[in-house]
């Protein structure tokens, strides 16, 4: 019952919300996303013991096709249905600094696309799955496209309803695949399509059904062109639920609704699209050293990241798939941080631009220390959480071939000569004309950065917790995945 | 049976109310008697009853879209309240006129008889020529009506000659007849023609391609009322009998015509996107759309072999519904700013949030996102159509549904994120009742699609 409480909280809330009025609009909205971060909280006990078996819920909804209203809570749900339970809140308060035009129907959004989020990674039928994938999409094309504040209007339409229609193309195969699945199957359930025995064949297609609405919404190279506009053009706040949350459930359907469904397809076609994944990561890299817009060269770092989780994914090991869910979750926070620096910095001076700006650290040192820590837990220094991530990521990279981990290897180097050199034209150096009356944060602005250091420390000094959490899901995966 | 009686009743009173100076009740009536109609049509769920030596059938499919086809002309009349409140003189003949067209579509869905087909097709089809040509001083709307009565009365001297060739070959106008004709002798090439030829005009009369020529010039200059009766009325039951045809009597021709057909599918398809694309009248685009959805409910009449009749059912009401809306709320922006284009949408999000809202998931319905009514349409349609195994037909069906996004996302782009041009917006209650029904049941039948995938 708590389950199907946490999946509708974030719904309810976007209503109430909506009617409170734009006045009370944001109060209301940060009450609903702390109500689900309660509710998620309330259902932590077992999976910290270890448990085995799922929290599951299953109503009949649709009797033709057979479709069930069933969720599932794992240990790899769980994490993820925390880093959006607790990232939400947290970035509706992020927007609290800012004047929002019709706030109602803002925080409403985000509130449905949680709703939306949840569902993904709760789902335990295909085609539940399915609509809350598309459900999720509708409130951040609304909230990229109408509190977008680049002038160029044309340039972000055009810009965000490309995103929208590549993210919508793929998901559209993804159907295909789903009824031809069920066309085989009778069911729509994980365990009916886990038990499917598809020839060889049909699963060498039926991989590609399914892979490219996951690799648009990753991205995989080189399915990403929508990525970096689409970051740049979306209001921040817009910009850390795609980077911070919805782009992990590209990653979450591979694991559930990919690898254990068609095995075969995927052992086919896995070094095609490790070596597309390690691609990607360099590609981000050298294209991100290039970059003089802040929020780009964020969205080109991000986009070498989590080209290296999709290829520990596919490298089918237990290092690579544990790998693979500490660093979504490391992910979601540090990409949240950094977005947030970028917010403030954008809001202060009023520009991205890397070469205007300089000598920050000297008039506001606090902003200074929080962002070189969320640096540099990007950039996996050891202690932080992205270390254990990268480590374990490039393990099993190493155990499927040692020259494609040498290569994906290279992504340290080249993330650290990209942020560190970020970091020293934005903050170090002398102050000039935009950057002299920077004002430090303000305790809203610490409250936000404390919260997501101590999570970066945490799981960077003590990972046992939340890997022991994920390890039997993960492992049942795995197992399917290679039967 | 009753449903049919009673309808051609009620269009008769419509006329008479105007000797009798009713011309104030003359719409309550109507619409009363309508929803009366429609209760009536409702008992009859469950009978398999025939009248007049076969002319009428009444089992459940006829009763599920005579249902859908009641609903969509009690809302086409609450519309037309205020639609024609400048003619006020000549209301009783236009809504006797619509009545009639409803007639004429009740007896396409019920028909037992190859004469009784004709014959509903007709009354739909003379009624609608007169409707299309209503505004008498308008050159476009004149245009509209002749063009489609020239090439309407075409097609219909094309059905009449099938007809007559299936005739010769099997002696029967029955449906029953024929059909037992065919299972029982080899029908020789005389009978295949004929179904060609029965073939050719529906498909006409569905405006697939090629046979799509009239649609957008009769949807753009018709008044957009009639407009909105062609694309739903007209359209729902050409298909309910094209599937009644060609599921039972035909059916024996349709191996012979399967490539033809799936030829025809993918061509409606390609055609009615693709030129959608590049329109800037919101009205025309949605007859090139029109064309498009035509497209994807010919998927359910080539899987005909499987029982597509559910799928079909549940397209055509969550695409009639949000069709309605659409029109409803182009009618509404047509009233205030004096234009049908894009650029007349400009800025609704601001002025009016609800009813940009409501067109809105009008469109997402029709482009088939979840969780609205218009995505179970196409995965009803789509799983039969993969179940017949055109998987091939579906991808190109799949691929041209991201075609229809762009287009239906010009208007909610238009609504969002241009400036408004500041003129005042009107909404009359009636419209705001017939748009909130047709949401209503949008969100409904795509949250419950139980409610109604399983009535056949």
């Amino acid at each position: 019952m708590l389950l199907i409480a946490l999946l509708f909280i974030p719904l309810a809330f976007s209503l109430i919300t909506y009617l409170s009025g734009d006045r009370y609009a944001k109060y209301v909205a940060l009450a609903g996303g702390a109500a689900a971060f309660v509710a998620c909280n309330l259902l932590k006990a077992p999976f910290i013991a270890g448990a085995l078996a799922p929290l599951t819920y299953a109503h009949n909804w649709i009797s033709n096709p057979v479709i069930q209203f069933s969720l599932s809570l794992d240990g790899l749900s769980f994490m993820l249905v925390a880093l959006t339970s607790f990232l939400v809140p947290l970035i509706i308060f992020t927007t609290y600094g800012k004047a929002i035009d019709n706030a109602k129907a803002f925080y409403a959004l985000i509130l449905l696309m949680e709703f939306g989020l949840l569902g993904v990674f709760l789902a335990d039928d295909g085609f539940l799955f399915y609509i809350f994938w598309e459900l999720a999409l509708i409130p951040i094309f609304f909230i990229a496209l109408l509190w977008g504040e680049n002038q160029d209007k044309d340039f972000r339409n055009r810009a965000i309803f490309k995103f929208f229609v590549y993210t919508l193309a793929g998901s559209l195969f993804m159907l295909v695949g789903f009824i031809y699945l069920y066309q085989q199957s009778g069911s729509f359930s994980t365990a009916a399509l886990y038990a499917l025995n598809l020839s060889p064949k049909e699963q060498g297609f039926l991989f590609w059904a399914f892979f490219l609405a996951f690799a648009i919404k990753i991205p995989v190279f080189p399915f990403h062109t929508w990525q970096p506009d689409t970051y740049k053009e979306a209001p921040t706040a817009g910009t850390m639920l795609l980077a911070g949350i919805m782009l992990k459930m590209g990653l979450y359907g591979l694991l559930r609704w990919l690898l254990p469904v068609l095995p075969e397809g995927v052992m086919l076609w896995t070094p095609l699209v490790i070596v597309l994944a390690t691609i990607g990561v360099i590609y981000g890299s050298v294209i991100a050293i290039k970059q003089d817009d802040l929020k780009k060269l964020l969205a080109y770092s991000s986009f070498a990241h989590v080209g290296l989780i999709t290829a520990g994914i596919f490298t089918l090991t237990r290092e690579g798939f544990q790998g693979a869910a500490v660093q979504m979750f490391a992910h979601g926070f540090n990409v949240v941080g950094l977005f947030f620096a970028a917010e403030i910095i954008l809001r202060r001076t009023g520009t991205l631009s890397i070469s205007q700006l300089g000598g920050i650290r000297n008039v506001a040192p606090k902003f200074a220390a929080c962002f070189v820590i969320v640096v540099l837990a990007s950039v996996a220094l050891p202690t932080t959480n992205a270390f254990i991530g990268e480590f374990l990521l490039l393990f099993g990279v190493y155990e499927y071939n040692t020259w494609l981990a040498v290569i994906a290897g290279l992504t340290i180097i080249l993330g650290a000569v990209y942020m560190l050199r970020m970091y020293q034209n934005v903050m170090l150096g002398e102050t000039n004309a935009l950057t002299a009356g920077f004002a430090d944060l303000n305790w809203q602005e610490m409250l936000v950065f404390i919260l997501i250091i101590i999570g970066i420390f945490q799981v960077g000094l003590y990972p046992k917790q939340l890997m022991d959490m994920m390890q039997p899901s993960l492992d049942f995966i795995l197992n399917n995945s290679l039967k | 049976m009753k449903t049919l009686v009673y309808t051609s009743t009620l269009g008769l009173v419509c006329m008479l109310a105007e000797m009798f100076s009713l011309r104030k009740f003359i719409l309550p009536i109507a619409v009363t008697g309508l929803l009366v109609i429609f209760g009536l049509n409702a008992s009859n769920w469950g009978e398999n009853q025939a009248f007049f030596h076969n002319m009428v059938v009444i089992d459940n499919f006829s009763v599920a879209f005579s249902g859908l086809l009641l609903l969509l002309g009690v809302f086409i009349l609450v519309l037309s309240g205020n639609f024609y409140k400048n003619e006020e003189s000549k209301i009783s003949d236009y809504l006797a006129i619509t009545i009639f067209t409803l007639c004429g579509a009740l007896a396409m869905v019920s028909f037992g008889n190859m004469a009784m087909f004709f014959l509903g097709l007709e009354v739909l089809s003379i009624s609608l020529y007169v409707l299309a040509g209503s505004k008498r001083k308008d050159v476009r709307s004149n245009e509209a009506a002749m063009k489609y009565f020239l090439m309407g009365s075409f097609a219909s001297g094309v059905l009449l000659f099938g007809i007559a060739l299936i005739y010769g070959e099997t002696g029967s106008f029955d449906i029953q007849g024929i059909t037992n004709y065919a299972a029982n002798s080899t029908p020789s090439l005389l009978y295949y023609i004929g179904a060609g030829m029965i073939l050719i005009a529906l498909l006409f009369k569905v405006s697939a391609a090629p046979f799509h020529f009239w649609a957008p010039d009769v949807y753009e200059g018709s008044p957009t009322l009639t407009t909105a009766t062609m694309a739903t009325i007209a359209k729902i039951s050409a298909f309910a009998a094209f599937y009644r045809l060609f599921s039972s009597s035909l059916g024996s021709a349709m191996p012979a015509y399967a490539w033809v057909l799936s030829g025809v599918t993918a061509l409606t398809i390609i055609v009615g996107n693709f030129s959608a694309l590049n329109q800037d009248s919101f009205k025309r685009m949605l007859a090139f759309s029109g064309i498009s959805h035509a497209g994807y409910m010919l998927l359910a009449i080539v899987s005909v072999y499987g029982k597509t009749d559910n799928a079909l059912f549940f397209y055509s009401l969550a695409y009639a519904v949000a069709s309605i809306a659409a029109f409803a709320i182009a009618i509404v922006v047509a009233a205030n700013v004096g234009s049908e284009k894009f650029d007349a949408f400009n800025g609704l999000g601001k002025r009016k949030p609800l009813l940009a809202m409501a067109l809105t998931i009008a469109m997402l319905s029709m482009a088939g996102i979840p969780p609205f009514a218009g995505f179970f349409g196409k995965y009803y349609i789509f799983s039969e159509a993969v179940r017949a195994g055109h998987l091939g037909l579906v991808i190109l069906a799949v691929v041209n549904s991201i075609v229809g996004v762009y287009y239906y996302f010009k208007v909610i782009i238009a609504m969002y994120t241009k400036d408004s041009s500041e003129v005042s917006l009107t909404i009359k209650p009636a419209y705001s009742v017939v748009i909130v029904v047709c949401i209503l049941i949008t969100i409904l039948a795509g949250v419950f699609p139980s409610m109604f995938a399983n009535l056949l």
